[in-house]
């Protein structure tokens, strides 16, 4: 099962590589990884999206754990959350398929970004989901090159609870 | 707050820090990028350099010191091969939890990444078998980190931490002030174990029929041994232990049944494979105890006692964890018990496998073997020595024959199995103990991967005791070739190359004994442990194709347990 585990680190020297370290010690997987820093800029957040068994996941977020430099570990799995990535696609065009590949484009709220005469450059961001769905149907028309950013996570927000006698009138 | 505000060069800095931590011993070796500290160290009075041959020794030694004192074992090597040099001794202590923490020279930070002379990226190279490593960039920061070095090194889980330090570093001056404590958001180790877990813990073991006390090195390094005691004894539970717990439980107590695992007893891995409740205490359920993961203690309720989370549930999924440390986790628990536990059913069960299948040797053939070696040094030291061992057939034989009636007593490789630990892991206890007699058992191999360090043992007069075990042969290695790698002895006779160990210990000006037959090892142990001016050296010219039993085959369940050679007529 995948997992989106988001990383608080010290923002500094090595702090990335430990962990990417570990991951490779440990012989865990990784889907993406990304990287920025937060609110404060001594801390850095990193999104983490991983794959394996249970057994394997809990060690994973054990292991993080145990590093020095990280601050808190929060495996997102199974929490409502906002999860997000970005993708540049550059698609080959024809006489004629130029607006197909930006209808497509409009279709996923996609800004389009370059275009020469051969190919035309697509911003898409929306959950790694949507961002395959994009690929699958682009593919057809030849994509020359494509830059994922990997997905960013936060846990959403607790709802508040929508309290009638509050609404003042 | 601050205890002292002065300006210093890091070099001044680097003393002042390890005089505040209290440091004794410092092993290393001089080079290009430490010439700074090296040229203060003229001149400091409040600790001891100890020189060393070859950096990895000074790793080992840092090692052996830690593991016999409890406190940090400190190293200073140069840049380069100075710190690549200690990678197997910092890759030892980060398996088998030793505090050390190594101080390595690095070129100048504007050099640093330029390929500059004696460069490499150490921290890099050892940031996956360090607990923790610092490149310390700006010499305003020295103190900080030793201040955090010595701390991570020290608490939780102990293990190594590594700090580099340009040349510049050490060469700037600035404000000095030596923090009282350390602040790191990101590391909290945790040492008291949950309450609740705790009781149930207890009821669980009051209810039990067979249950089972498995020790690891966790309680030695807790300190937790008296509160073992206690638990053990008040409630009559049997214990056994790993490698790195023996000693953790008196070794002479009828209620220690020895060591477990590949090489353990055959009643302690039977008592593992039928407990109703199996308490591990500090311990990590290593591959080289557990054999085969699906068959190892099926039938027990499993209780985890540990202080690095990590380990729990890693290689065998536990009923019960308690993650705290051991030492306090046992007096809690302790306080739970009420009355000793009504188990003779259990204990007469233990005792019948004891007698069905003890530990054995060919006594009777006139021929010099190390079990019979090793029986006669426990019985010539009562237990009480602090004994060192190298890696391979030795060692088995010396967690199988050796009686620990101490902890910090028995210093072994575990682990990693680093051959070439033993001599200078030895020296390096024998400067932190002196009130008890320091012995390395080693074999003629691992003997010879770091025979330099004789000379630091000669040059410091240290009265240890150094017992090669030699059977001209890599005797584990050799082993496995016989049982499981069709008698293809491939590169294991050393008979023709070993050197006459004697000689080359009586070059490096050692007192040294050669001992060939059983009737001449009374005299020869006797001599040897009477000699306290300096190192002596007896090499035991032992049988060569001696095999250790009991073994588990590598990955196989107890059932598959082997405790003698087969006759070549039960083979066809």
């Amino acid at each position: 099962m995948k997992h989106t585990i988001s990383v608080l680190v010290e923002n500094q020297f090595g702090a990335f590589n430990r962990v990417a370290t570990m991951f490779s010690g440990k012989g865990f997987n990784i889907h993406s990884i990304s990287i920025g820093e937060t609110e404060n800029p001594e801390v850095s957040r990193m999104t983490i999206v991983t794959e394996g068994e249970d057994k394997i996941m809990e060690q994973v977020v054990k292991q993080l754990n145990r590093l020095i430099d990280t601050i808190k570990v929060i495996d997102l799995t199974g929490q409502t959350r906002v999860e997000r990535e970005l993708a540049l696609i550059t698609v080959f065009y024809q006489k004629g398929t130029r607006a197909e590949v930006i209808s497509i484009c409009d279709i996923f709220r996609g800004n389009v970004v370059d275009i020469n005469n051969k190919t035309i450059t697509l911003e898409i961001t929306g959950p790694p989901d949507k961002i395959d769905a994009v690929v699958n149907v682009l593919e057809p028309y030849g994509i020359k090159e494509m830059a994922r950013s990997g997905t960013v996570a936060l846990k959403r927000g607790e709802q508040l609870k929508y309290d009638k006698n509050s609404v003042t009138q | 707050m601050r205890t002292t505000k002065q300006k210093l060069s890091g070099a001044d800095i680097f003393f002042e820090c390890l005089r505040q931590e209290k440091v004794e011993y410092v092993f290393g070796y001089p080079g290009g990028a430490v010439l700074k500290i090296y040229e203060k160290l003229y001149d400091v009075k409040h600790l001891k350099h100890i020189l060393v041959r070859h950096e990895q020794g000074a790793a080992h030694m840092a090692e052996g010191y830690a593991k016999a004192t409890g406190k940090v074992g400190v190293v200073l090597v140069t840049s380069g091969p100075g710190a690549t040099n200690t990678v197997t001794g910092i890759a030892d202590a980060y398996m088998d939890s030793v505090p050390i923490v190594v101080f390595s020279g690095q070129v100048a930070t504007h050099l640093i990444g330029n390929d500059a002379f004696q460069e490499a990226d150490i921290v890099g190279i050892t940031r996956p078998i360090t607990k923790h490593n610092f490149l310390v960039r700006d010499v305003n920061e020295l103190a900080s980190t030793i201040k955090k070095a010595f701390f991570i090194a020290s608490t939780g889980r102990p293990g190594p931490v590594l700090v580099d330090l340009p040349k510049d570093v050490i060469n700037s001056v600035c404000e000095f002030e030596y923090p009282d404590k350390v602040e790191m958001r990101g590391y909290k180790p945790t040492f008291l174990g949950h309450q609740n877990q705790i009781k149930k813990a207890a009821e669980i073991i009051k209810s039990a029929k067979r249950p089972l006390l498995y020790v690891g090195g966790g309680v030695i390094m807790s300190n937790g041994e008296r509160e073992l005691r206690l638990f053990a004894k008040e409630n009559n539970l049997p214990v056994t232990m790993t490698l790195q717990g023996l000693g953790a439980f008196p070794g002479t107590d009828s209620q220690s049944l020895g060591m477990l695992g590949m090489h353990g007893t055959y009643w302690a891995n039977q008592a593992v494979n039928n407990c109703d409740v199996l308490v591990s205490l500090g311990a990590r359920f290593d591959d080289r105890v557990t054999g085969k993961v699906d068959t190892f203690a099926t039938k027990a309720y499993k209780i985890h006692v540990d202080i690095d989370p990590t380990c729990i549930d890693k290689n065998v999924i536990v009923d019960l964890p308690i993650v705290g440390d051991v030492k306090h986790v046992l007096a809690e628990l302790a306080a739970e018990m009420n009355e000793p536990l009504q188990i003779d059913d259990w204990w007469e069960q233990i005792n019948g496998w004891r007698e069905e299948c003890p530990l054995h040797y060919e006594k009777n053939d006139g021929k010099l073997r190390s079990e019979f070696i090793i029986e006669k040094i426990s019985e010539k030291t009562k237990g009480e020595a602090v004994v060192v061992t190298d890696v391979g057939q030795h060692q088995m034989w010396t967690a199988q024959y050796y009686k620990f009636n101490n902890p910090r007593s028995h210093l072994t490789s575990g682990g990693l199995g680093t051959m070439g630990f033993g001599l200078p892991a030895a020296i390096g206890a024998a400067f932190g103990v002196k009130d008890r007699p320091v012995v390395l058992i080693s074999g003629d191999g691992g003997f010879q991967m770091n025979i330099q360090e004789l000379a630091t043992a000669v040059y410091n007069k240290l009265p240890v005791k150094l017992f090669i075990i030699n059977n001209s042969f890599l005797g584990m290695v050799r082993q496995w070739q016989e049982l499981f790698h069709d008698e293809k002895y491939s590169f294991t006779d050393l008979s023709e190359s070993n050197p006459d160990f004697v000689k080359v210990a009586q070059a490096f000006g050692l007192k040294a004994i050669a001992v060939n037959s059983p009737s001449k090892v009374d005299d020869a142990l006797d001599e040897a442990f009477a000699y306290n001016d300096g190192p002596v050296l007896i090499e035991f010219k032992v049988v060569k194709e001696d095999m250790v039993f009991p073994i588990i085959p590598a990955g196989k369940s107890v059932n598959e347990i082997m405790t003698k050679r087969l006759d070549p007529k039960e083979m066809v």
